[in-house]
């Protein structure tokens, strides 16, 4: 152990491992993507519905996921049920299970269903055998879809959505705030850092959705919605513009204050944490992408420029936000809380808490993802499927 | 038979000492009837009396199956240069526990300064369990219930001082329980019994009669990071400022 300095005995090994690190970020490509199907529903940026349903699907092949890192890291995940039996309601963290079941079951899953009814009715009398049976049971015994009752669908699904939003912040906020809330940790104990973890989901969920958005089109051989591409990128550039705003003002608010954890957390950045954050986090994972994304703002580029440039600012947005994750939670257990030492995060492969873990927990999603495309197909296509069919099945009824 | 002085003194021994355990160990019956509600426990640890000979760590490891490598208590060495109050170096070799090598004096001030879990009143730790394993009982101990803690290590985070553990071999939080298991029966924490000096007395603050009370009268006594406002029931005498 590479200990340098002197910390208390008990903290040369970090308590939160790279899964604590993926946990956040998960999380964050949740909300993150929510927010950007809400753009459409909310707040009718008609420019992105392309992407709507795909957001959608996409928060939740990764929220299924969001929970697995959590229960990989716990000492006992066998009593992880307790949070939901006996909450410790002065804890933070008691507030986990039921903040993601309320996101999971109450918004994520009631939207999807609700604005996929039409399509899953239309499914479970189209498909035969064993899809049959499952969009069958996936219309919850809900097989009308007449006029009224879509507009009934289509009203109820935006009042979910407007309750989704704040649910979606709250979702990721609350994770800012655990961190946020310890006092012990300088690092960490920040009002900001709900906000910065909001923003920064939003960062990331977008840019994820963005790329997704290109790679299954182009895997389809279709035709990319520039105009969508267009407006996501532009979303993505004001909430990037936010989000770095914040963390600046974080980091000037505590270079001027220079407390008596400075002198710790500044050699901490200017040496351990050189690379995750000076390299990595703020030049090539946010200036960098920022000055893609302006550089279409100010300059007019064609069409095959402009997707590479959104393709190489959303890569390098998810690799900056990673490691912002990386920073906040690793980063805030390299020093000891007695402001005089610093230790180092040895990254173990294929342990319980090592990367192969990690790596796979972080590519969990794509194929769940796939899966869901499979069953719920999300194409903006399926609009011009053939009129007289959608007709025949609605009035066999 | 004829027993000579020497021979009853041999066969006398072994039951005298036999004798003097079974007392030490009747000690509990002080308090059978011990009531929760009319203590409140800490701890006064005197800077100027520790000497830094680790038998308080030893006594502890010992007593609590403390697994190698990690602490419910340690002992650091501060040495501290005359205008660099707020850098002191520090040192707790083993967590002090097999005392600590000689420095060359080179003028330097220094001191020992044992450490432990501070029982705070308004602990954070007690604050962000998420099952409410940790816990602080009505005699001001708090606690880790080894049968509910998820593991989750929220509370190591949470302490301010470095007192928590992951414990290996239970996968839970662990740290100092105040000997609670002695405590409770009459008896002093292993560390206090074993220190040679008196630099570490258990101390009731619920009782008027403990002379903690006068001490905390007529003494400089502070806590480590008041600023954090834990309601730390660890008092330290003759705290110097650049211990943290």
């Amino acid at each position: 152990m590479q200990v340098q300095g002197y910390m208390y005995p008990n903290e040369y090994e970090l308590a939160w491992s790279i899964l604590i690190v993926v946990y956040p970020y998960i999380t964050g490509l949740v909300a993150g993507a929510f927010i950007l199907a809400s753009l459409e529903r909310v707040f009718h940026v008609e420019a992105v519905k392309p992407t709507y349903r795909l957001a959608l699907l996409t928060a939740l092949a990764f929220l299924l996921v969001a929970p697995l890192p959590l229960q990989l890291h716990l000492g006992h995940p066998e009593r992880s049920f307790e949070m939901y039996l006996t909450p410790h309601r002065t804890s933070a963290m008691a507030m986990f299970g039921f903040v993601y079941l309320w996101y999971l079951m109450a918004v994520l899953v009631l939207e999807i269903w609700l604005d996929y009814r039409r399509d899953i009715v239309l499914l479970s009398q189209r498909t035969r055998g064993w899809r049959r049976a499952i969009y069958r049971a996936l219309t919850l015994g809900s097989s009308n879809i007449s006029a009224g009752a879509l507009a009934v669908d289509e009203r109820a699904g935006y009042i979910v959505t407007v309750v989704g939003i704040p649910s979606a912040l709250l979702l990721h906020g609350y994770v800012g705030f655990i961190f946020g809330s310890v006092k012990a940790n300088p690092w960490w104990s920040s009002p900001l850092m709900p906000v910065v973890f909001i923003f920064s989901a939003m960062v990331s969920g977008i840019a994820a959705v963005l790329l997704i958005y290109m790679f299954t089109t182009w895997v389809r051989k279709r035709a990319l919605d520039m105009r969508c591409l267009d407006t996501i990128a532009r979303y993505l550039l004001y909430t990037f513009l936010i989000d770095f705003s914040l963390e600046m003002l974080d980091l000037v608010h505590r270079i001027y204050e220079a407390n008596e954890s400075f002198r710790s957390l500044d050699f901490m950045v200017h040496t351990r944490l050189y690379l995750s954050q000076i390299v990595i986090q703020i030049y090539i994972g946010t200036l960098l992408p920022l000055a893609l994304l302006g550089l279409v703002q100010v300059i007019k580029l064609g069409a095959t420029a402009r997707k590479r440039i959104y393709a190489c600012a959303g890569s390098l947005a998810l690799v900056g936000i990673f490691a912002m994750r990386w920073n906040v939670v690793i980063g805030g257990q390299l020093f000891s809380k007695s402001f005089l030492g610093y230790t180092t995060y040895k990254l173990a492969f294929a342990t319980r808490e090592g990367l192969l873990p990690a790596i796979l927990l972080m590519l969990l999603p794509l194929p769940i993802l796939w899966g869901l495309t499979k069953l719920l197909p999300p194409w903006p296509e399926r609009e011009a499927e053939p009129a007289g069919e959608n007709r025949a099945a609605t009035l066999s009824l | 038979m004829n027993l000579t002085r020497r021979q009853c003194l041999l066969l006398l021994l072994p039951a005298a000492a036999a004798g003097w355990e079974a007392l030490q160990a009747g000690a509990p019956e002080r308090a059978p009837n011990y009531d929760k509600t009319q203590h409140w426990w800490g701890m006064l640890l005197d800077i100027s009396k520790c000497i830094g000979c680790g038998n308080c760590v030893r006594a502890c490891a010992a007593e609590n199956q403390v697994p190698p490598g990690y602490f419910r208590t340690w002992v650091e060495r501060y040495r501290v240069r005359d205008e660099d109050m707020p850098y002191p170096q520090v040192d707790s070799p083993d967590g002090g526990m097999h005392g600590f090598p000689p420095i060359p004096a080179d003028g330097m001030k220094e001191f020992f300064v044992p450490k432990m879990c501070n029982h705070c009143a308004d602990s954070p730790c007690t604050q962000v369990c998420p099952v409410g394993a940790t816990f602080i009982t009505p005699d001001g101990v708090v606690l880790v219930d080894k049968e509910y803690c998820l593991g989750c290590r929220y509370c190591i985070q949470a302490c301010p001082y470095g007192c928590r553990f992951f414990n290996p071999v239970t996968h839970t939080a662990e740290k100092c329980t105040l000997c609670y298991h002695r405590i409770t029966k009459g008896l002093t924490t292993a560390c206090c019994e074993a220190c040679p000096t008196g630099a570490r007395q258990l101390v009731d603050l619920k009782n008027p009669n403990d002379p903690i009370h006068a001490f905390l009268r007529t003494h400089n006594v502070a806590v480590l990071k008041p600023y954090l406002a834990t309601g730390a029931k660890v008092f330290y005498n003759d705290l110097d400022g650049s211990v943290r």
